[in-house]
């Protein structure tokens, strides 16, 4: 990079951002203002100042807690499991030759192409024992129907493997990425040092890009924490077995579209959104990964 | 696993017996290469067992649309036949009178127009962030970052409760336009100026007297062809496979793209609710299984086009191999 660059300070530059600083106020900042507006107001004609009632109501609300819940041992176990797989499969891939290594990160990385809906349908295909190409393996766990497989309390392992299966690809991709940067010096230094191949990967590689596992912790968890469309869909085919407010966001969408309160709404996505704030900025201010000068 | 043996060899390979090492090392020693090995097998058994799981619910499902429903259950990874997919085809087509070539065009509107927007816009920001000076500049930047790493459904809900106070819910720019709202892509062109485009080029094209906006327009923005398809693949998935906005924003059936359609299919079909009743053009298996497939198709075929580019410096890491 050159040090030297020559910025002209001149209206050009504002010309040049205009249209993007439009949208970005216009479908970033604009939504975030309304939303803290209603969330503090008592309704959506005005209704005048409401303090946090908005925030406590929904806070007691029976389904909100249950909601966290669901969605925190899901992602406890989403994000165990992109530590320890995600995390051995890159170590595992980049250990191999050129060749296999190619072929697996495709075959890892393509079920990324049914991200959301498509993927929860294959899924939901998969897991009802009646027509699963595994049924044998549901079967063995005495699961018989649909609705026995995606009970309640198999969700959030039912939800943290379809996130796995069209996810993980990806953040191996990065990984595998973040590995290549290692210099090869050190490497062939440990090698030469009697570091077996294991022991290079946990005590060198490992520790060489945990910036970049720790980037994707957060924002598995800030998307994590989002979680929409698997529930949805799966409630949808299981016909009332699910809860409709199954996650935080389901909920903040029941308040909107069912009870017709678009400040309870707007009170837990202000939540979801302060959530996702608090992750974005965690990742710009402390792994250093993303340059902003 | 070449990579692997070479580095460890320097370890397993038995040196010339010394005289006086004790049998006790020896045993040691072959300790050592027997847990080298096994976790070396360990390693490959892991990788080939992922990769299992991640192709087989694949090729299920690219077989499916080629048996019959009951086929289907009793030889899931069995081949049928093309005149059986030409049939699922025909029934697919039949639901609702052609909703998913109507689902398919909204997808393709929604989320061409909102990538031509995406790049119309975003690359000029990225340019003007990473060659010029002005006031703002610092604090806009760190803004785009925040807000790429923030999770855009975090804001699908407040999008939904703006627009519905200015009355445009059911409008289709009302997916559109924040689709286009593509801070990933502003930070993915502000790298790529930053980093490779020479200033020496622009500061020539100044000197050949290029205005600003020519210097972008006949210098910068050729050579920047590379980041520019990144940018549009970003944006073409991220909008193609979306759900969550337009299933708030867009009420109508009509208006569905695809993954709602889906969604709409997954309510109406007795492969899961046998109380929907079972028509002549009822949606099983086969069926679901190539609307899914028609669904992805594009996505598909662009990331294997872009497969190069996934594994580009952009993507974290440069590459020594």
């Amino acid at each position: 990079m050159t040090m030297t660059r020559r910025r002209p300070r001149s209206a050009a530059g504002y010309a040049f951002v205009a249209g993007y600083v439009v949208l970005l106020i216009a479908f970033g900042v604009a939504p975030t203002v309304w939303a803290l507006t209603l969330a503090f107001q008592k309704s959506t004609a005005g209704g005048g100042f409401a303090g946090v009632s908005n925030f406590v109501r929904t806070f007691e609300d029976y389904r909100f807690l249950p909601a966290i819940e669901h969605t925190g041992l899901y992602l406890l176990i989403w994000l165990v499991s992109l530590i320890t797989l995600v995390v051995g499969l890159a170590l595992g891939v980049h250990a191999r030759g050129k060749r296999s290594s190619s072929v697996l990160r495709v075959v890892y990385y393509l079920p990324g192409a049914l991200a959301g809906a498509a993927g929860v349908v294959v899924w939901l295909f998969l897991l009802d024992p009646a027509v699963s190409p595994i049924g044998f393996i549901l079967r063995a766990f005495g699961w018989t129907s649909l609705n026995e497989t995606v009970a309640t309390g198999h969700l959030p392992y039912v939800f943290a493997m379809m996130a796995f299966w069209s996810g993980a690809g990806g953040w191996i991709l990065v990984m595998y990425g973040a590995l290549n940067t290692i210099p090869a010096e050190l490497m062939d230094a440990a090698g030469l040092d009697g570091c077996s191949a294991w022991q290079l990967a946990i005590r060198i590689k490992v520790p060489m890009i945990r910036k970049w596992i720790a980037y994707m912790v957060i924002l598995a968890f800030a998307t994590g924490s989002q979680l929409f469309v698997e529930p949805q869909l799966v409630g949808e085919a299981s016909f009332g077995v699910i809860n409709p407010s199954w996650s935080p966001n389901q909920l903040a969408y029941v308040y909107a579209f069912q009870m017709d309160n678009f400040n309870g709404s707007a009170a837990i996505a202000v939540d979801l959104l302060v959530l996702g704030l608090l992750c974005a900025a965690l990742v710009v201010v402390r792994t250093g990964l993303f340059r902003a000068d | 696993m070449r990579t692997s043996t070479e580095i460890s060899t320097p370890q397993t390979v038995p040196r010339p017996a010394r005289r006086g090492a004790t049998e006790d090392q020896e045993l040691r020693r072959l300790q050592g290469r027997i847990k080298a090995v096994a976790r070396r097998w360990f390693v490959v058994l892991l990788l080939v067992a992922a990769a299992v799981f991640f192709i087989v619910p694949l090729v299920w499902l690219l077989l499916a649309p080629t048996k019959t429903n009951s086929a289907i259950i009793t030889g899931p990874f069995a081949f049928g036949s093309f005149a059986q997919v030409a049939r699922s085809w025909n029934r697919l087509l039949a639901y609702e009178s052609g909703a998913i070539l109507i689902w398919l065009r909204n997808s393709a509107v929604y989320s061409f127009s909102g990538m031509a927007i995406a790049i119309a816009l975003g690359i000029p920001a990225g340019y003007g962030l990473a060659v010029t000076h002005f006031i703002g500049r610092k604090a806009l930047l760190v803004t785009t970052l925040v807000v790429m790493i923030m999770p855009s459904s975090a804001l699908v809900l407040p999008l939904f409760l703006e627009m519905n106070s200015l009355h445009l819910v059911g409008n289709a720019f009302s997916v559109i336009l924040p689709f286009s709202f593509f801070p990933f892509g502003v930070y993915l062109a502000y790298i790529y100026f930053t980093t490779a485009l020479p200033s020496e080029l622009l500061g020539a094209a100044r000197v050949d007297g290029c205005n600003e906006w020519k210097t972008f327009r006949y210098v910068a923005a050729p050579l920047a062809k590379p980041v520019i398809a990144l940018v549009a693949f970003f944006n073409f998935v991220a909008n193609w496979n979306n759900f969550f906005l337009p299933f708030v924003m867009l009420p109508s059936n009509n208006q569905a793209p695809v993954p709602v359609g889906l969604s709409l299919l997954l309510s109406s079909s007795p492969a899961f609710n046998p109380t929907n009743g079972e028509s002549q053009s009822a949606v099983y298996i086969p069926e679901f299984a190539l609307a899914i497939l028609v669904a992805i198709a594009p996505v598909l075929i662009v990331l294997l086009v872009f497969q190069r580019a996934l594994v580009s410096p952009f993507l974290g890491g440069s590459t020594n191999k």
